[in-house]
């Protein structure tokens, strides 16, 4: 029934007969979606692929349906593996961008949460409280971080469980309102589908977050610092370059959010150095952050108790 | 009778496909939506039950056209309806509220005249679903 509205002017050709992928990836303007994550993420090139499959995908369902073949709607909810920091929920939020012009949900926002938005604290408060995160998420995405906490084995009397019951029910019932993405840790998701088949079997797309090397930390760096309108002298970037690879060895190493943390303590550190120096300032001065306010981060500190 | 309360009541009853096209307005706007449910008519009772919390922070009409699925489940037969509350500072008002579901048959209102002193008659309304059968049951279902 499509079809019939698709003869309008405008198109010259047979439209029920043929649909111009490439005229319609355009129209759709998912061109530009995918362009500016090539452009604005650096690195995560399997990401980047797997997001351009999907896309795709969309693209010839959206065709195929044009035509008039029938099809069932894709399964659109996704899992995002990868450790902290490596831009899960940046590509959260194009995903919901790409699936809005396509027009698999309507609305095209992000709801995220994690497990304390889900599960309640007393019987009987779980459920309104899935329901009504749900319900805010109807139309978009809804991004469920460290979805493995929502499953706690050692506990069989957890709330979490009835989370993920409500969930997986609006996940087949209304997949036309509501896409999910679950996220997290890979080794962990992974024991999370497993005790969960149910889930497992409704999330279609797996998509692998690599953690970034040192290089395309560096680059990162420059990006934000770009955008806050500060840069790295040359020394102080060869610093910086040291001091990733001596943050990567220490605990707790967040991939790009440690970049990001690193950076505004050098930017306290150089305000208390221009602060403390006293004299004028000119842009130059308040733009650069020098090699001392890398170095005297205390990763460089000889190894303390 | 057709009672006729709040918005569109003077049309024909509306479709899913309009009263979430409504919604949705309401949504654009702002607003809040709730669903409240009764089974008293009268024109006076603005009191309706809730039909659980006011919506906040939604996008979308479909988690409102799914709770309103679960309400006429529960309740059918009774009036339900759609409010929309607006939180701005000088407003903090219901804005829209439109019956989305009524009984399928609705038995009116009997006009009560009591005679008061002199030639004073006072009148008031009551309705025959509310006289035949206590709450909850006033509507074969």
């Amino acid at each position: 029934m499509n079809a019939v509205e698709q003869q309008a002017p405008g198109l010259p050709e047979n439209a029920v007969a043929t649909v111009d992928l490439a005229a319609e990836y355009r129209d759709a303007g998912v061109a530009e979606v995918l362009d500016s994550l090539e452009r604005e993420l650096v690195g995560l090139s399997p990401v980047k692929r797997r997001v351009r499959e999907i896309a795709a995908l969309l693209l010839v369902d959206r065709a195929r349906r044009k035509i008039g073949l029938a099809t069932e709607p894709p399964s659109l909810h996704m899992s995002f593996t990868g450790n902290p920091g490596t831009g899960k929920t940046t590509v959260a939020m194009r995903m919901a961008e790409i699936l809005l012009r396509l027009g698999y949900v309507r609305r095209g926002h992000v709801v995220a949460v994690t497990r304390d938005d889900l599960v309640g604290q007393f019987i009987g408060h779980t459920a309104p409280k899935t329901k009504d995160v749900l319900k805010r998420a109807m139309g978009g995405v809804l991004f469920i971080d460290e979805a493995y906490y929502l499953f706690r084995p050692e506990n069989e009397k957890d709330y979490g469980q009835e989370a993920i019951e409500i969930l997986l029910q609006v996940m087949e019932n209304q997949r036309d309102d509501l896409v999910v993405i679950l996220a997290g840790y890979a080794d962990r998701m992974e024991r999370f589908f497993e005790s969960n088949p149910g889930l497992k079997s409704r999330v279609a797309h797996h998509i692998d977050f690599p953690d970034y090397s040192n290089g395309e930390l560096g680059e990162i760096a420059a990006t934000m610092l770009g955008q806050w309108n500060y840069r790295l002298d040359a020394a102080g970037r060869g610093a910086f370059d040291e001091y990733i690879a001596l943050r990567r060895a220490r605990p707790h190493f967040a991939n790009a959010r440690s970049v990001r943390n690193a950076l505004d303590r050098m930017r306290m550190r150089q305000a208390l150095r221009l602060f403390e120096s006293g004299a004028t300032v000119d842009a130059a001065a308040l733009t650069t952050l020098t090699e001392a306010d890398v170095r005297s981060s205390r990763h460089f500190l000889p190894a303390s108790p | 009778m057709r009672i006729t309360q709040g918005a569109f009541s003077f049309l024909p009853d509306l479709t899913d496909a309009q009263i979430s096209a409504q919604i949705d307005y309401c949504l654009r706007q702002g607003w809040a939506v709730s669903i409240e449910y009764t089974d008293d008519p009268h024109p006076r009772n603005t009191y309706w039950s809730m039909w659980g919390h006011p919506m906040f922070d939604l996008a979308d009409a479909a988690g409102v056209m799914g709770e309103l699925a679960e309400c006429r489940a529960v309740h059918r037969g009774c009036y339900i309806r759609i409010n929309a509350f607006d939180s701005t500072h000088g407003w903090e008002t219901v804005r829209m509220s439109f019956i989305v579901d009524r009984p399928a048959d609705e038995p009116g209102f009997r006009l009560i005249r009591q005679e008061g002193e002199g030639r004073v008659v006072r009148y008031t309304l009551e309705s025959y679903a509310v006289a035949r059968a206590p709450e909850g049951v006033r509507y074969p279902g």
